[in-house]
């Protein structure tokens, strides 16, 4: 039978919190990359402009078609020769992180496009009518009366979309960023402890995770209760 | 730029001596296909039988099923696969574990683990489905089997399950995508799935653009193949009268 032995876990912490806040940095600007480009990409997708509209839905349709994986390899093997070669970039800069975030957020906007699409739908079509009847031009009209309105309904699913990019920062582990899971897996594999290890991490991850999804939850019952009302 | 674009490049042998780099990338999109059906298989059969226990009037089985469901959503798939390949053979009882690290061979190994891991994973989302398929139904249909004298496994079985399933299958669909998406996932335990393969290529060859090119076009062909095959299923399935019915 196997024998468990924890005691790597105690001395290891300070590491794997420099690990979580690499996957936290991660999370969030991630999140917040995605919520204005994933915005910038929904509204050009409901534009009357057709070349726009094309634009976002290749760009949302390639990229929710593509593995995360295979995209994070792109950016993190592919894209910084590309970009060494273009710039002639002395070969011992090292872009290849900062590419791999960049690949990230990218992939994380196109789900948060067809959110906020969804959001930005569910706004009664005589809301912006009647803000064109007030003179407000198209921008206006977004800006102060839809996407308040859009945001609003979609705050829950945003924030759950957030729980799952979180999940999805694990797979920078592709890349030899040293996030939580990577640390963990590190600790692991020093110690010879990689069983005790990983199953910290999934506690660590299943914790953190069920714990936010829950108050989402409340958070949207109390928004349908204030809707109801 | 001074890349030398070679598309020949998957015509020539491969260095481990059999076949071309063609032949690699082949037995990758092979492998991605083979595991992604397998643990399809896995997950609607686990995840139907979980959507069902979540609706049943059964408060320990509601909440076993509910557990379940947590459990496999709030886990990154990349801990829970090195879960399943990792740590699982080192726990496994009655020597079980033993069996499996030494009978199997690694490639076998690798296998079994990630088509479980991903049939586990994705069967919380189908639970999820198949549960809303269920509570979906008008109620008078579970009152009206039972009200004929059906008992509650045939109610399920003859009047819920047929229209839920029904419902359900567009949403499904966007499951069995991920499915094949989720699979390459697999490729950090070393089994050489696609991407592996693609990744493998790039250090053999000195051809990145190339390979990339090749593994992320077979991706989108799949993607494209998958979504028109369940296109015709969701037609055939459709249910008159229903949202997005005829």
């Amino acid at each position: 039978m196997y024998e468990f032995d924890w005691s790597s876990i105690p001395g290891a912490l300070p590491f794997l919190w420099e690990g979580m806040k690499v996957s936290l940095e991660i999370t969030v600007t991630a999140v917040l990359f995605g919520i204005v480009w994933g915005t910038l990409l929904a509204m050009m997708r409901l534009s009357p402009v057709k070349p726009l509209g094309w634009f976002a839905a290749g760009y949302v349709n390639l990229f929710r078609s593509i593995p995360l994986v295979m995209v994070l390899l792109w950016f993190f093997l592919i894209v910084p020769q590309f970009l060494k070669g273009v710039f002639n970039l002395d070969p011992n800069t090292d872009v290849r992180f900062t590419s791999a975030m960049i690949g990230f957020a990218l992939f994380e906007s196109a789900y948060y496009s067809e959110i906020i699409r969804a959001g930005i739908q569910s706004v009664p079509k005589g809301q912006v009518s009647a803000a064109s009847a007030l003179g407000m031009t198209y921008a206006q009209a977004m800006r102060l009366v839809v996407l308040p309105q859009a945001f609003r309904n979609m705050v829950p699913l945003l924030l759950t979309q957030a729980i799952v990019l979180f999940q999805d920062t694990s797979l920078v582990y592709v890349s030899a960023l040293a996030d939580f899971f990577g640390a963990a897996y590190k600790v692991g594999d020093r110690d010879g402890r990689l069983v005790e290890l990983l199953l910290f991490a999934g506690a660590v991850y299943f914790v953190l995770c069920f714990a936010a999804s829950q108050l989402v939850r409340r958070y949207q019952k109390k928004l349908n209760a204030h809707v109801a009302h | 730029m001074s890349y030398q674009w070679n598309w020949g490049i998957f015509l020539s042998p491969a260095a481990s001596g059999d076949g071309s780099y063609l032949s690699w990338m082949l037995s990758g999109l092979q492998t991605t296909i083979l595991l992604s059906l397998s643990a399809w298989l896995i997950a609607l059969a686990l995840g139907s039988l979980m959507g069902v226990l979540r609706t049943v009037p059964h408060k320990g089985l509601a909440t076993l099923a509910a557990t379940y469901v947590e459990v496999f959503r709030n886990i990154p798939l990349l801990v829970q696969l090195f879960i399943w390949y990792f740590v699982l053979p080192e726990l496994l009882p009655f020597g079980l574990g033993d069996a499996f690290k030494q009978k199997l061979d690694p490639v076998t190994q690798q296998f079994v683990s990630a088509m479980v891991c991903l049939g586990f994973f994705t069967s919380a989302r189908v639970c999820e489905q198949v549960r809303s398929g269920i509570n979906a139904l008008p109620r008078g249909q579970k009152n009206a089997g039972l009200a004929l004298g059906f008992t509650l496994p045939q109610t399920y079985r003859h009047v819920l399950l047929p229209m839920a399933f029904r419902l359900v299958v567009p949403p499904l669909t966007s499951e069995f995508l991920n499915i094949f998406k989720n699979s390459a996932v697999c490729s950090t335990i070393g089994l050489l799935e696609l991407a592996a393969q693609g990744r493998q290529l790039v250090d053999y060859t000195a051809q990145p653009y190339e390979s990339f090119i090749a593994v992320t076009l077979l991706y989108l062909a799949i993607n494209v193949i998958v979504m028109s095959l369940m296109r015709v299923v969701e037609a055939k399935t459709r249910v008159p009268g229903y949202l997005g019915g005829k």
